[in-house]
């Protein structure tokens, strides 16, 4: 190496007015919602941590085969296995305990079968510390019984969102899913009933199916798509949002690298969700993203991550603003 | 075409070893990039699938306790039958030279015969011995398997039906007296393994604790198998604990 040292960029950034020290965030239902592990997270460079989603009872999940590496990607079924809101208080008052000290943000994470029951759980689990609630309006794997998933209308979403903000005044996330037809509508849909901020994207459904047996692979038989196979459907789901709303978005799907969080920030991410890079990574997973997404900023000329945020907008009205020279024949239109 | 991944293989079950009346030891087709102490989940489609440690590579085996519906279902499959695995996961014991007490309670005796047979390979000229226990002389494991690695073996029953009468740990507590050791890797019940730690470390040797954990991913993703702190999927579950308790 030689030349200057590079300057180092200032990686915070803010949601709903909370700073995080890096625009990491560990993604929901990696590691549960042990105070330990979730702390580990922290220490090892996260920006926010999301728990585990809690649902008002407890949920032993599904049966195992829950999660399969299938070579392109994870597949997912765990069926939100969760002790219920009243243990994850604690759960959650611990986690706080120890992550305040350490300047990282603590995102609950709650999910119910009624836009009422999101209000309930809302109204308890804000009084014991959290910085935000992520909504989980959007697992895929919670099957029949609990009818469609809200984030699949935008007068679903929006109304889970409206009760849980009648009832909180903290800052408040709705993840949304990939498996609908127009992401941005929903999206536009929860912000204006009161939303501060868009988790995107939850995983997107699939199947696994053993050539030997014939058999479905996850005991569920169909799962949630993570890791690398999500990034260009995140990517894609991130930029829809980022041109219709006006408020975060943490770009969830398939970020395993310094690389690909830019790659997310290009698109209109204001952080990061990490989840699926713990598995392929290893557990440094977010000091080796953070240390990469740092060196790509520095070796850039970059200063914070304004400077990237968005930017696949901005080349493209950059284009369009600046008059370009003449395509010859352009205008009498081409053959062959 | 190698698609990646480590998801499920089908492996072809070549023997089924009745290891005790409620153990039987399943010995199948083909081999695992694996060290002792790993462990792997065994799939039987529309059944379940479990954590297993590896009883052995060369050839791959499995040995499995009837607990429940699962084991069960595993101890009913025939040779020629197929068994799924995905792993191996998880971390293992360390292979390093010097002399070695291996300690099993009941099953956990598994493990540490395929660690016995990797460290006669691995480090020739260390001393490796056995203690194993169990509640009764039926319940003892792989002593045949130890005597033909040349693995010196002391055993204890809780009921005196073979070995001393008591607990294994009376045993380890007097072989590390004789300081003829520097190594302890231990497999079995928790209350044994802390009994063993304990010792260890009175004796200033360096131990590694194989738990039992109940891993749902087996990927150190889900946080189902933490237990202070640490996945043992992934930081386990063999612990690493050295002599001055850190």
């Amino acid at each position: 190496m030689s030349g200057e040292p590079l300057q180092s960029a200032d990686m915070s950034c803010r949601i709903a007015g909370i700073r995080l020290p890096s625009p990491l965030v560990l993604a929901s239902g990696i590691w549960g919602t042990s105070p330990g592990l979730l702390e580990r997270a922290a220490r090892s460079g996260a920006g926010a941590v999301t728990a585990k989603t809690c649902t008002p009872l407890p949920r032993r999940g599904h049966r195992n085969p829950t999660v399969v590496d299938w070579g392109h990607g994870l597949i997912n079924a765990m069926g939100l296995p969760n002790p219920g809101v009243g243990e994850e208080l604690e759960l959650l008052k611990e986690a706080s305990r120890r992550l305040r000290p350490l300047g990282v943000a603590l995102i609950a994470s709650i999910s119910a079968d009624t836009a009422q029951g999101f209000a309930e759980s809302a109204a308890l689990v804000a009084r014991v510390g959290p910085d935000m609630i992520e909504l989980n309006v959007s697992c895929p794997n919670l099957g029949a019984e609990h009818g469609e998933m809200f984030a699949a209308s935008a007068a679903a979403a929006a109304e889970v969102t409206a009760r849980v903000k009648a009832v909180t005044s903290l800052p408040c996330l709705v993840k949304l899913s990939p498996n609908v037809h127009d992401i941005a509508e929903i999206a536009r849909a929860v912000v204006d009933a009161g939303a501060d901020g868009i988790t995107a994207i939850n995983t997107m459904p699939g199947m696994l199916i053993d050539a030997e047996s014939g058999a479905a692979v996850l005991a569920n038989e169909t799962g949630g798509i993570s890791g690398p196979a999500l990034k260009p459907i995140a990517l894609r789901c991130v930029h829809d949002i980022a041109s219709v709303v006006n408020v975060p978005i943490i770009g969830t799907g398939g970020v395993l690298s310094g690389v690909d969080a830019i790659e997310m920030l290009s698109a209109g991410a204001t952080a990061v969700g990490v989840g699926s890079a713990v598995f392929y990574r290893g557990e440094q997973a977010f000091s080796l993203i953070r240390d990469e997404l740092a060196a790509w900023l520095a070796g850039h000329g970059c200063r914070n991550l304004d400077q990237i945020r968005g930017r696949v907008d901005w080349r493209r009205q950059s284009a369009v603003a600046t008059s370009l020279p003449p395509v010859p024949g352009w205008d009498r239109g081409t053959s062959g | 075409m190698d698609r990646g991944g480590s998801a499920h293989q089908p492996h072809r079950i070549l023997e089924r070893v009745q290891e005790n009346p409620k153990t039987v030891s399943l010995v199948l087709e083909g081999s695992l990039a694996c060290s002792p102490g790993q462990f792997a989940m065994l799939w039987l489609p529309g059944i379940d699938e479990k954590p297993f440690s590896i009883a052995g590579n060369d050839p791959l085996m499995f040995t499995v306790s009837r607990v429940g519906t699962f084991s069960a279902a595993l101890q009913a499959l025939c040779p020629g039958e197929t068994l799924w695995v995905r792993g191996p996961f998880g971390r293992g014991f360390t292979l390093a030279p010097g002399n070695t007490l291996l300690v099993g309670g009941g099953y956990g005796a598994a493990p540490l015969a395929f660690l016995a047979a990797a460290l006669r390979t691995a480090c020739p000229r260390a001393k490796v011995e056995a203690a194993l226990g169990a509640r009764t002389s039926v319940d003892l494991l792989f002593v045949r398997q130890f005597d033909a690695l040349g693995v010196a073996v002391q055993l204890a029953t809780e009921d005196g039906t073979r070995g001393s009468a008591g607990l294994v740990t009376e045993i380890v507590a007097s072989r590390l007296a004789t300081e003829e050791f520097s190594r302890v890797r231990a497999c079995g019940p928790e209350a044994m393994l802390e009994a063993v730690a304990e010792l260890s470390r009175g004796a200033g040797v360096d131990a590694e604790l194989s738990f039992e954990a109940y891993m749902r991913c087996g990927v150190g993703l889900c946080g189902a198998c933490e237990h202070r702190g640490r996945l043992m999927c992934l930081d386990g579950p063999v612990l690493m604990m050295a002599h001055d308790g850190s």
